[in-house]
C-alpha cells in the first residue's frame, strides 16, 4: 500500500446545482509534483480548492467525499479549516500580494497573523522563503518597497514566498504562470522543481507542455471526472484513454 | 422642428446647471468678499469681546468646533467602522439588510430631531448644556455615513486578496481586519473625512445641546462655542460689526469644509464616486 | 540540495509556533467576531428606537393637555397660566415651503441630471458634477447667512417687487415684500435639495442599459427624444425616489429656513401669502428651544412638534429609500 500525502476518496463538489466534480479518487505522493490538466471548465481549479478547503468559501458551494491529509480526513467534523490551510498552502492564478504591505510584510503576513512576533524569527523566515522562491537576490535591498511595485513575475514569486513562509507541507498552485511571460514562467517552473524536495506540489495548468516539463505525475480531468492518472512521461507518450489522447493531440481543448 | 426641440432641451439643461451654479458662486464670492476683511490675527486668536461692542474674535469657536469634532469622531469611528465591516462581511442576510436600510434612513434624518434626542437624554440628565452632549449628537449624525462608506470600501477590495489571506490559514476575522480593511483604508479614511466635513457645519443639534459660549473650553460638562453657532448668533444681532464677524466665521468654516471636501476629491480622483455623492 | 542545520532549526522553530490540527472549538473567534460586530451595527436600530421613545414620552404632557387640538390648533402662547400650543401653522409651513422647494428644485434637478447624464460630453460632465456636489457640502447655516444678507434681496428685487406690483391683489402675492418670507425659504430649500436630487437622478439615468438608448437611436430619434423615450420612462421610479429624498431633506432642514423665513408665531404663521413671514416645524423648534424650561408645557409641545417632524421624516425617508434602493440595488450601487 502506498502512502499518499494527500488522497481524495470519491470527492464530489457542487456550485449550487452545478455538479463540478464527480467521484474523484486519486492519491498525491509526497515530494512529487502532480499536475492536473484538462480543458477549461473541467473542474481543475475546483479540485485543488477542495484540497485546502477553499472551495467552501464560495457561497452556494458544497462537497462530499473525503480528502485525507496524512491519513486524516480534513473534512471530518472536528477539523478546523484554518489549520488545514496552514498545512496546505495555495498560490493563485493572478498574483495577489497584499497591496498596502511591503515585500517583507507580505512574506511575513502569514506568520504575524498567526501570532509569531519575534523579529529574528520573522527575519529568518522571510529570508528563507524568498530564497526558496528565487526572489531573495532581487529584493534583498528593497524589502520595504510595496509588494505591488514588483513586476508580474516577481509578484507571483512573492506570493509563493508568502505561502512558503508558514512552512506548509503541501503547496497548491492554480495556473500560477498563466498571466506571465515565458521568461518569468521559466523561473517559476525551475523553482517548482526545486520545491519538491521539501514540499508536495500540486499544480493546475492548461499548458500541457508545462505539465510535461515540470511534473512527475499527471491527472487528466474532463467535465468533472478523472479520466486518466499516471506518471507524466507515460501518460504523455502512451495515454491509455482515447479522450486523453485526443486532448493531448489538440483535438479539443 | 425636432432639431429645434433637441437644441432647446440642451439649452434648458444647461440653463438648469447654471441655476445651480449661480448660488454656489455667489455664496463663495460673498463669503470671501465680506469675510476676508474680518480676518485678522486678532480675529482668529481672541474670544468674543464685550457683548455689543466691536472687537474680539472667534478663537473659542474654532477651538470649540475642533474639540467637538474630535470627540464626535472618537465615538463615531469605532462604531461606524465595525458596523461597516459587519455589513460588508455578514450583511447579506435579513438582519443585515434591515440594518443597512435603517442606516440609510438615519443618514437623511433631520438633525434637529437628533438634537431633541440628545437633549432629552443627556442634557436633561446632566441638568445643563454640555460639550459631551454636543459631541454625542454629532457622533450620531456621523455614524451612518462612516458605516456606509466603510462597507462600500470593503466591498471594492477584490476577493483575490481575501482568498490569499484565507489560504495562508488565517482566521476570517483576522483576515478581514488586518488585510481587507487595510487594503480598503483610503476609502475608509475618505468616508471619515467626509463625515467630519458634513458635521462641522451642523448647527441645529448644537443649539439644543451645547448652547454656545463666550469662552474657551471649560470642561466636558459645560457649554462650548462652535463656529456654526457663532455664525447663527451673529446673523441675529443688529450690529454691523456682528454681521462682519459672521462673514469672517463663515469664511473660516467654509474654508474648512470645502478644504476637506475638495482635498478628498483630489486625493481619490475618480475612485469612489458612489461614496461621495451619497454623503 | 540538503538543508543546512540552520535551515532545519529555523523551520522547526516556525513550525513549532504554529500548532498542528486543533480540535474545532464549538464557538470560534470568528463567531465571536460576528456577534460582536452585529451588536455594534445594531446601534443604528437602537438610536432610531430610542428617538421614537424619547419623542413620544416627551410629548405626552402636551398631547394629554391639548389632545387633538395640539395638531389642529393654531394658537401659540407661552403666557403662564394661559398656555396654549397648536402645531397646525407650522405643519402647513413645512408643507408649503417643501412644496415650493420641490416645485422649483425637482424640475431644475431633472434638467441638470438629463443634461449631465445624456447630453454633456464626458470632459464637461465630471467637473460640473463635482461642482454641484460641492453645493451639497456648504453648511446649512451658511446658506442661511447668505440667504439673509444676499439672496433675499435678489428675490425681493427680481421676483417679489414685480409680482407685488402687478399681481398684488391676488391672495398669494399680498403683503409688502421684504424678503423674509415663505417664498425665500422655499427657494433656498430648492437650491439645497438640487445636489441630492440631481445626483441620484443622474445615477439612475446612467444605470439605464445602453440597449434602451440604442433602440431609440436606431429608429432615428434625436438626442432629446432618446432621453424622453429610452431613458426617462425606464428611470421613472428611481427619479421619483430621488425627488422624495429631496422632500425628506427639505422637510428636515432647519437653519437656512430659520434665518430667512421671518419667524412668525401662532395664527400669524398661517401660510397665506408667499410674501408673508412663516414658520416651519423645524424652525420653530430651533427658535423656541432656548426659552423652554425643563418640565414645562412649552418644552413638551416643542418635543411634540419634533415628534410630528420625526413621523414625517421617517415616512418620507423610508418611502424614498425603498424606491431608490429598488432601482439602484438592482443595477449595482458600487461603480
Amino acid at each position: 500500500m502506498e502512502d499518499f500525502k494527500i488522497q481524495t476518496q470519491k470527492l464530489n463538489a457542487w456550485f449550487g446545482n452545478n455538479h463540478a466534480l464527480k467521484d474523484i479518487s486519486l492519491g498525491i505522493r509526497q515530494n512529487q509534483v502532480t499536475a492536473i490538466i484538462g480543458p477549461s471548465g473541467c473542474g481543475k481549479s475546483t479540485l485543488i480548492r477542495c484540497l485546502n478547503r477553499m472551495h467552501e468559501l464560495v457561497p452556494g458551494a458544497r462537497s462530499s467525499g473525503s480528502v485525507l491529509l496524512d491519513g486524516a480526513n480534513i473534512y471530518s467534523r472536528g477539523i478546523d479549516p484554518v489549520t488545514v490551510r496552514r498545512r496546505v498552502g495555495m498560490v493563485f492564478q493572478k498574483a495577489n500580494p497584499f497591496p498596502t504591505m511591503s515585500v517583507y510584510d507580505n512574506v511575513a503576513a502569514g506568520l504575524k497573523l498567526n501570532g509569531v512576533r519575534n523579529p529574528d524569527t520573522l527575519d529568518e523566515a522571510v529570508k528563507r522563503s524568498l530564497e526558496q522562491a528565487f526572489l531573495w537576490d532581487e529584493v534583498r535591498d528593497d524589502l520595504d518597497n510595496s509588494g505591488a511595485s514588483l513586476s508580474g513575475g516577481q509578484q507571483q514569486r512573492l506570493c509563493i514566498a508568502r505561502a512558503l513562509a508558514v512552512e506548509p507541507e503541501a503547496i497548491l498552485m492554480d495556473e500560477p504562470c498563466s498571466a506571465l511571460d515565458p521568461i518569468a514562467t521559466a523561473k517559476i517552473e525551475q523553482l517548482i522543481t526545486n520545491l519538491k524536495e521539501k514540499y508536495t506540489v500540486v499544480i493546475v495548468t492548461h499548458n500541457m507542455q508545462q505539465a510535461a516539463r515540470v511534473s512527475d505525475v499527471t491527472a487528466f480531468l474532463y467535465l468533472g471526472q478523472l479520466i486518466e492518472y499516471g506518471g507524466t512521461t507515460s501518460l504523455f507518450e502512451n495515454p491509455k484513454e482515447e479522450l486523453t489522447e485526443r486532448y493531448l493531440t489538440g483535438k479539443f481543448g | 422642428m425636432r432639431r429645434f426641440q433637441d437644441k432647446l432641451a440642451y439649452g434648458l439643461g444647461a440653463l438648469c446647471v447654471g441655476v445651480a451654479i449661480v448660488p454656489l458662486a455667489s455664496i463663495l464670492f460673498e463669503v470671501v468678499r465680506n469675510g476676508v476683511s474680518a480676518l485678522s490675527p486678532q480675529f482668529l486668536t481672541s474670544p468674543p469681546g464685550v457683548f455689543g461692542q466691536a472687537g474680539g474674535g472667534i478663537a473659542n469657536a474654532i477651538q470649540g468646533t475642533a474639540i467637538l469634532l474630535a470627540l464626535a469622531s472618537a465615538m463615531a469611528v469605532p462604531f461606524g467602522l465595525l458596523s461597516g465591516v459587519y455589513l460588508a462581511e455578514f450583511g447579506d442576510n435579513k438582519c443585515g439588510r434591515t440594518v443597512r436600510f435603517l442606516n440609510d434612513v438615519l443618514t437623511e434624518f433631520p438633525s434637529i430631531v437628533i438634537g431633541i434626542l440628545v437633549y432629552s437624554i443627556i442634557v436633561l440628565a446632566m441638568r445643563g448644556f454640555s460639550t459631551i452632549a454636543g459631541a454625542v449628537a454629532l457622533a450620531i449624525i456621523m455614524l451612518p455615513i462612516i458605516t456606509r462608506t466603510t462597507e462600500e470600501s470593503i466591498k471594492i477590495v477584490p476577493s483575490s486578496i481575501r482568498d490569499a489571506a484565507m489560504a495562508l490559514g488565517i482566521r476570517r476575522w483576522r483576515a478581514t481586519i488586518s488585510v481587507v480593511l487595510s487594503t480598503a483604508r483610503s476609502g475608509v479614511i475618505t468616508g471619515i473625512l467626509l463625515a467630519i466635513a458634513r458635521v462641522s457645519g451642523e448647527t441645529a443639534p448644537l443649539l439644543l445641546t451645547v448652547l454656545g459660549s463666550q469662552f474657551f473650553f471649560n470642561g466636558l460638562n459645560q457649554p462650548i462655542a462652535a463656529l456654526p453657532l457663532t455664525i447663527y448668533r451673529d446673523a441675529n444681532l443688529p450690529y454691523a460689526f456682528a454681521r462682519q464677524q459672521g462673514w469672517g466665521a463663515a469664511l473660516v468654516l467654509i474654508l474648512m469644509v470645502l478644504g476637506l471636501n475638495i482635498g478628498v476629491r483630489l486625493a481619490t480622483r475618480g475612485r469612489y464616486n458612489s461614496l461621495r455623492s451619497r454623503v | 540540495m540538503t538543508r543546512t542545520v540552520e535551515e532545519k532549526n529555523s523551520s522547526a522553530r516556525t513550525r513549532s509556533l504554529i500548532r498542528p490540527f486543533e480540535r474545532l472549538r464549538h464557538f470560534s473567534t470568528d463567531d465571536f467576531f460576528e456577534v460582536f460586530s452585529t451588536l455594534f451595527a445594531a446601534i443604528v436600530v437602537v438610536i432610531l428606537a430610542l428617538t421614537a421613545v424619547v419623542l413620544t414620552r416627551g410629548s405626552i404632557p402636551a398631547l394629554d393637555t391639548y389632545g387633538i387640538s395640539f395638531v389642529f390648533g393654531s394658537d401659540w402662547s407661552a403666557v403662564a397660566g394661559r398656555e396654549v400650543y397648536g402645531a397646525l401653522p407650522y405643519i402647513l409651513g413645512t408643507l408649503v415651503t417643501s412644496t415650493i422647494a420641490m416645485g422649483v428644485g425637482v424640475p431644475v434637478s431633472l434638467g441638470i441630471a438629463i443634461f449631465l447624464a445624456e447630453m454633456a460630453p464626458g470632459s464637461v460632465r465630471n467637473p460640473l458634477s463635482q461642482l454641484i456636489e460641492i453645493l451639497a457640502a456648504v453648511p446649512s447655516v451658511i446658506y442661511g447667512f447668505w440667504g439673509l444678507f444676499v439672496f433675499r434681496f435678489w428675490i425681493v428685487d427680481l421676483i417679489e417687487k414685480p409680482l407685488s406690483r402687478d399681481f398684488g391683489t391676488i391672495a398669494v402675492f399680498q403683503g409688502t415684500p421684504f424678503g423674509l418670507d415663505i417664498l425665500t425659504a422655499g427657494l433656498i430649500l430648492a437650491i439645497m435639495i438640487i445636489p441630492t436630487v440631481s445626483s441620484i437622478s443622474k445615477e439612475v439615468m446612467m444605470a439605464v442599459p445602453s440597449s434602451q438608448r440604442e433602440a431609440a437611436y436606431s429608429i432615428g430619434a434625436t438626442r432629446w427624444e432618446v432621453v424622453r423615450i429610452g431613458v426617462l420612462n425606464y428611470s421613472r421610479s428611481g427619479i421619483f425616489g430621488a425627488a422624495i429624498l429631496g422632500l425628506g431633506r427639505a422637510v428636515g432642514e432647519t437653519m437656512a429656513v430659520t434665518m430667512v423665513i421671518g419667524n412668525a408665531i401662532g395664527p400669524a404663521a398661517f401660510p397665506g401669502s408667499l410674501f408673508q413671514s412663516g414658520q416651519t416645524l423645524s424652525s420653530l423648534i430651533a427658535n423656541e428651544f432656548g426659552e423652554a424650561n425643563p418640565g414645562s408645557l412649552l418644552l413638551s409641545s416643542l418635543i411634540g412638534l419634533g415628534l410630528i417632524l420625526f413621523a414625517f421624516a421617517l415616512i418620507i425617508n423610508v418611502f424614498a429609500q425603498l424606491m431608490v434602493w429598488k432601482v439602484l440595488r438592482v443595477k449595482g450601487r458600487v461603480e
